[in-house]
């Protein structure tokens, strides 16, 4: 009787203690994953705060590492992200609510489900091999900005059509019913009702997705976006009517994380400290979209109680 | 039928009846409004639509514009020729040593993110107080979207050197005893750093979507396991764990696919050469930096430097197909419901 109790107890302790070291395994991984991204930003910045300056920020790219700067490849940035965010929102967001709300349970569907799983696992390069087949040559619109935000559109289209889902389905179906008790027809029913509802999860997702854009290189390298311009792409305001102007769309262009991969694969060692300037402006940026991202899905997950 | 709709709306918007009884008014306006939902919801499909247009296209093109080339060299040179250099004369065409390339880094970033991964996975789902949870859910978020080119450097320029500090010392006797296996000093350009900074970028991928798998197991099961004396560990590891395989799984290949297809990481850092080795300490190409490799020069279309970089896409893009549909059919295999 006795022998057994302490065997029991012995038993009990040693899986106790088995438990115990893979809950401090468990810590260590999350501190390894801490410790390297505090490595990683840590060296981008020692490298490269020194670097940052008002002309890094407003210089165009140079053969002498000095007096190389990123304003090329920050106004490409931009415009690119434009673009991109004008194809992706409306387009993923439609589907979205397509497959949530409207679509019949057939084949068409389905295919489209799986399709838009299976498109989120294929490699983002190959998103850039399409964008040279298909927009630069068979379309010929050229190396341009309207070629890279067309890509990266693509590109981040199933985490726009994902997001959008999943916010629309955590909307609780009493709502579609009170809608639709009130005579609301089922366009007024989602437009008006649910997606408000919906609209700061789906917020979480684009901007998550742009993130992910923002810091593409792979498929605009292989449009051919350039790393040496030293101009920039003309103005999309003129003086005359109608004041806008869509010639920067067909301009050539260069992007932050592209500007980076030619600095970081020069040999001198003055490039490799650019590098890091720009590394830490695209982390930077990088970071900013994603907390705001967390953020704002903490504020809304808060604020609603259904 | 949709079209007629269309007509017959157009046709009373045109000549509006002076006099319109209230019960015409009322058909009148419910046909417009159906044919605006009709409207509206061919709009949303079209959208939807648009994205299996996308894997059409994908699928199209790759295959028409590396067709030439296999006109040129037999399908069979291609998939187990031993060299590649397709522009130099006489050209080679042997996929193998990308293949290899891409198989030696995926390795190396596997072994190092489906550990990482699982154990984050089962230590967030199982263990962490919610207050340590919340913490550490963002962090591994911010580290899957650090851009690629990012960590390219961070492979070139910091995991290198350390991992240069750690080997070259032990590298000088390795050599002397095994000079094919070990090299005298790690290059600069290796597998091996690339392939670790790989697998940390994986690791988030793989832990947040096992975790939700995890969570996604009833907490019935949990209980009844507890119930019988078993602890944490035991519980995570024998009921949790085996009831959300399936879903690990399908992390387990996304991962896969996701380090298949990197390419910034391997294109900063793992160097450019074609060599068929399976050495995680000596410089090779991969798949995707051989097509980096060729469009940072001018491609104009229908070279040879154009058609090859289609068929390198194509074999990475039927290489992720296939470990999809194995993870497709694992995942079934496995699948438990509650």
């Amino acid at each position: 009787m006795q022998g057994s109790l302490v065997g029991v107890q012995g038993n009990i302790q040693r899986r106790q203690f088995w438990s115990a070291v893979f809950a401090i395994a468990g810590l260590l991984v999350l501190l390894v994953a801490i410790i390297v991204l505090l490595a990683l930003i840590l060296q981008l910045a020692i490298q490269g705060v020194p670097r940052l300056s008002w002309a890094f920020l407003t210089s165009f790219p140079s053969s002498n590492a000095e007096q190389a700067g990123i304003l090329s490849a920050l106004v490409g940035t931009g415009l690119v992200m434009l673009v991109t965010a004008f194809a992706a929102i409306p387009v993923g967001i439609a589907s979205g609510i397509y497959l949530e709300e409207y679509a019949r349970k057939n084949w068409i569907a389905s295919l489209i489900e799986i399709n838009v799983t299976n498109l989120a696992g294929v490699p983002s390069i190959v998103y850039g091999l399409l964008a040279m087949g298909l927009f630069k040559y068979a379309f010929q619109l050229g190396e341009s900005v309207l070629t890279a935000g067309l890509t990266l559109a693509l590109l981040i289209l199933p985490v726009v059509i994902v997001t959008t889902r999943e916010a629309l389905r955590s909307v609780p179906s009493g709502l579609r019913e009170a809608a639709y008790a009130l005579g609301a027809s089922k366009w007024q029913m989602v437009w008006d009702h649910i997606l408000p509802y919906a609209s700061g999860s789906i917020l979480t997702g684009i901007i998550i997705g742009l993130s992910r854009a923002i810091g593409e290189t792979a498929p605009l390298i292989t449009i051919g976006a350039l790393t040496f311009i030293s101009f920039l792409p003309p103005s999309p305001f003129k003086s005359d009517f109608p004041f806008l102007s869509f010639d920067w769309l067909r301009s050539p262009f260069t992007v932050m994380p592209i500007q980076m991969f030619n600095w970081v694969s020069r040999p001198e060692p003055e490039f490799q400290l650019n590098a890091a300037a720009a590394g830490v402006i695209l982390v930077a940026l990088t970071l900013l979209m994603n907390g705001l991202a967390i953020y704002l899905r903490y504020r809304f997950r808060k604020g609603v109680k259904w | 039928m949709f079209y007629r709709d269309v007509w017959v709306v157009c046709l009373t918007m045109v000549d509006q009846p002076l006099v319109i009884s209230a019960k015409s008014s009322f058909y009148q306006k419910k046909r417009h409004r159906d044919l605006r939902q009709r409207l509206i919801e061919t709009l949303l499909f079209l959208a939807a639509l648009s994205s299996v247009l996308t894997t059409i296209a994908i699928m199209v093109l790759l295959v028409t514009e590396s067709l030439p080339l296999f006109q040129k060299v037999s399908i069979v040179e291609f998939l187990t020729g031993r060299e590649w250099a397709p522009l130099f004369d006489p050209p080679r065409y042997g996929i193998l040593p990308l293949v290899c390339g891409t198989f030696v880094t995926s390795m190396v970033a596997l072994c190092v993110a489906i550990p990482m991964g699982t154990i984050a996975a089962i230590y967030l789902s199982e263990f962490a107080a919610p207050k340590l949870r919340e913490v550490a859910k963002p962090i591994l978020e911010v580290l899957a979207g650090i851009p690629t080119v990012v960590y390219g450097y961070f492979a070139l320029l910091f995991v290198t050197p350390v991992l240069q500090i750690l080997y070259n010392p032990l590298g000088e006797k390795l050599s002397e005893w095994l000079p094919d296996l070990f090299p005298y000093e790690l290059d600069g350009f290796n597998m091996l750093g690339p392939g670790i900074v790989m697998g940390i970028m994986i690791t988030p991928t793989i832990s947040s979507i096992s975790e939700d798998a995890m969570r996604a197991v009833p907490v019935e099961l949990r209980e009844g396991s507890y119930a019988t004396g078993a602890t944490r560990f035991q519980t995570a590891w024998k009921v949790v764990f085996p009831a959300a395989i399936s879903g690990i799984i399908a992390s387990y290949i996304l991962g896969i696919s996701r380090a298949v297809g990197e390419t910034m990481i391997v294109a900063v850092a793992a160097g450019l050469q074609p060599t068929l080795t399976l050495n995680p300490l000596r410089p090779a190409a991969t798949i995707t930096t051989y097509i980096v490799q060729v469009s940072l020069g001018d491609t104009p279309h229908g070279t040879i430097g154009y058609q090859t970089i289609f068929a390198a896409g194509l074999t990475l893009v039927l290489l992720t197909l296939f470990f999809n549909v194995i993870g497709y059919f694992l995942s079934r295999r496995f699948r438990e419901t509650y």
